[in-house]
């Protein structure tokens, strides 16, 4: 770890231009600026979580950082290097893992996929031994190797693309939605390996995903792109003071009940003797029930988290958002 | 360069044995491969039964062009063949999956799918080359012998550039499978018939622009002693080696700028 920026990005900028087919022959020419000078740094070693809504330019963020598409402006380095002027050289020591398609050679057995990337990325026999070992046991991929990949469940084929990803021992791994479609276990699986493999080996994480849980468990740090442009970059608890999240207490109560009055919180919603009851995120939810329960007869309850997607969207939204003074220990808002 | 050809080593030795673990199907797949595309020459065949001479070649010549043409087509697709699916690559994304591994995506894409079934046309192209061989009428000279395999050679070269060509096409405009289809399969199936059949224009574009005509017909036509349909200056017969160095390094350029486009793109 340190203070050394592994990926920096100065004011980068991508613009699309997307033809349209708006008539027999004619076309219309639009541009699209799918990132719009974002910059931002990312030390050895950190573990940050990269979100917003569909189509705000994550993707194209990633792209950039491993050399597939080339910025149309601004600067970009990954270890001191451009990906797309030096894009063979930088993947030697990246490691990229794309949630909706696999890096794996479909039509045969998990483990030939796993022999090729050794020789391909001409990693040394003892080191690949060392690495499949390690990587095989904590993904638990023992039973899969030799099933062709496309009759991996969705699941399992993650698995063995996280692996795939990082037989050569990359110092950064960049994971364009790593849970997207997994259960429960797998999800599970797949964070306590990633947790492991940060604190273990000191590998920088980026990670894209609707998941807020994935970033809740995983980064200290998160950052947030909307329309092309970062919006927030700072820790998670902050994202929740700033996008003024509210969670939600839900009650049963013992018969049909007019609205319960508890300020701050207010009723949402009322369906028969339930009732939903909007607080914010940074209120304690102990008070509430308990000045609830004072004088209600409660038979159950739960409190839900706000998700992401919530959270992002009263962030944007909030016309207090630039009147905001962002607090510096917390992160910061980006206008 | 080398990096590359190790890229498409590993990859297409993969590829093989993995296919060579069902040895029967292997098999089977060659047969069918082989009487498969035995079924054109069957309709030459069945022509030269009802006619003597096709454009005034006759039958053992006829064989001859098409002897050199689906060898040489069948060792550009044994190398090349996967290229056609690059288009269907671009749309689902698994492209950018190529752009992130340390090797040359051409090589990557190539060696993609390697089966070694496609040998299977270019043993019928080569039996139908030896009997062609041993049924025209021609006065070998050391020249004419050396040329066989040099068109062989070089229009396996012409047709491998012309597979690179529309690979990187396809990578501007994405449904273009067709259209490489059109000029792969298309130019083989042209070359097989004698250049006499068809109109001159046709016959210009293909010796000028897009110059198949030398895989075979232009020297096919010096070795069999018939006339070419367009003048060309004698030196022309020995030009198929250069005319597939330059299409290389034309089908070279089209492929960088073609990746440089999606690099500049993205999907």
């Amino acid at each position: 770890m340190g203070d050394e920026a592994f990926i920096e990005v100065d004011g980068v900028e991508k613009v699309f231009d997307v033809r349209r087919r708006t008539g027999f022959l004619k076309r219309e020419r639009r541009r699209v600026q799918a990132v719009d000078s974002i910059s931002f740094r990312v030390a050895r070693g950190e573990m940050v979580g990269y979100i917003g809504p569909n189509g705000a330019g994550k993707s194209t963020t990633i792209k950039m950082l491993t050399g597939i598409l080339t910025p149309s402006g601004g600067r970009l380095r990954v270890a001191g290097i451009d990906p797309s002027r030096e894009r063979t050289r930088l993947a030697h020591r990246i490691g990229v893992v794309f949630g909706q398609r696999t890096t794996l050679w479909w039509d045969l057995p998990l483990i030939d996929s796993y022999r090729l990337m050794h020789r391909m990325y001409r990693i040394p026999d003892a080191r690949y031994r060392e690495n499949l070992d390690r990587l095989v046991e904590l993904l638990g991929l023992e039973d899969l190797l030799e099933v062709p990949v496309r009759q991996l469940s969705l699941g399992q084929r993650m698995r063995g693309d996280v692996a795939a990803a990082l037989l050569h021992d990359p110092e950064v791994l960049y994971l364009d939605e790593p849970t997207i479609g997994l259960d429960v276990m797998s999800k599970a699986r797949v964070r306590a390996f990633l947790r492991e493999l940060n604190a273990e080996r000191g590998t920088t994480v980026l990670l894209t995903t609707h998941d807020l849980q994935d970033i809740e468990q995983l980064c200290s740090r998160v950052m947030v792109i909307d329309h092309g442009r970062l919006v927030y970059d700072g820790a998670l608890a902050g994202l929740h003071e700033v996008g003024e999240s509210e969670r939600m207490l839900v009650v049963d109560l013992e018969r049909e009940l007019p609205p319960i009055e508890a300020a701050p919180a207010r009723v949402v919603k009322v369906e028969g003797p339930r009732q939903w009851l909007a607080f914010p995120a940074s209120e304690s939810a102990a008070a509430l029930v308990a000045r609830v329960a004072a004088d209600h007869p409660l038979v159950d309850l739960s409190v839900r988290e706000p998700d992401i997607e919530a959270v992002i969207a009263r962030m944007l939204h909030s016309p207090a958002e630039s009147a905001q003074v962002p607090r510096e220990d917390v992160g910061r808002v980006i206008s | 360069m080398f990096e590359g050809l190790r890229a498409y080593r590993l990859i297409a030795g993969m590829w093989v044995r993995s296919s060579m673990t069902y040895r029967t199907s292997f098999v089977v797949t060659v047969v069918g491969n082989l009487l498969l595309t035995g079924m054109d020459f069957v309709g030459i065949l069945l022509m030269f039964s009802q006619v003597d001479s096709l454009g005034g070649w006759s039958l053992p010549e006829v064989a001859f062009l098409y002897g050199l043409s689906v060898t040489a087509f069948g060792i550009a697709d044994l190398v090349l063949g996967s290229m056609d699916v690059l288009g269907a690559r671009m749309r689902d994304g698994s492209f950018d999956v190529l752009l992130v591994r340390p090797v040359p995506v051409l090589a990557q894409v190539g060696a993609d799918r390697f089966a070694l079934r496609r040998l299977g046309r270019i043993t019928q192209g080569l039996a139908v080359l030896g009997w062609a061989l041993s049924a025209v009428d021609v006065e070998w000279t050391a020249a004419k012998v050396l040329l066989v395999p040099v068109m062989v050679l070089s229009g396996a070269v012409i047709f491998g550039a012309v597979f690179v060509a529309g690979a990187a096409f396809q990578i501007v405009a994405q449904d273009a499978a067709e259209v490489q289809n059109a000029f792969t399969y298309g130019g083989t199936t042209l070359l097989q018939y004698p250049p006499t059949v068809f109109g001159k224009d046709l016959v210009r574009g293909v010796t000028f622009t897009l110059p198949l005509a030398f895989v075979n017909w232009v020297p096919a036509a010096h070795v069999l002693g018939r006339p070419y349909p367009v003048a060309l200056p004698g030196w022309t017969t020995y030009a198929s080696p250069l005319v597939a160095a330059v299409c290389c390094a034309a089908a070279g350029l089209a492929w960088r700028a073609g990746l440089r486009a999606y690099q500049s793109t993205g999907s």
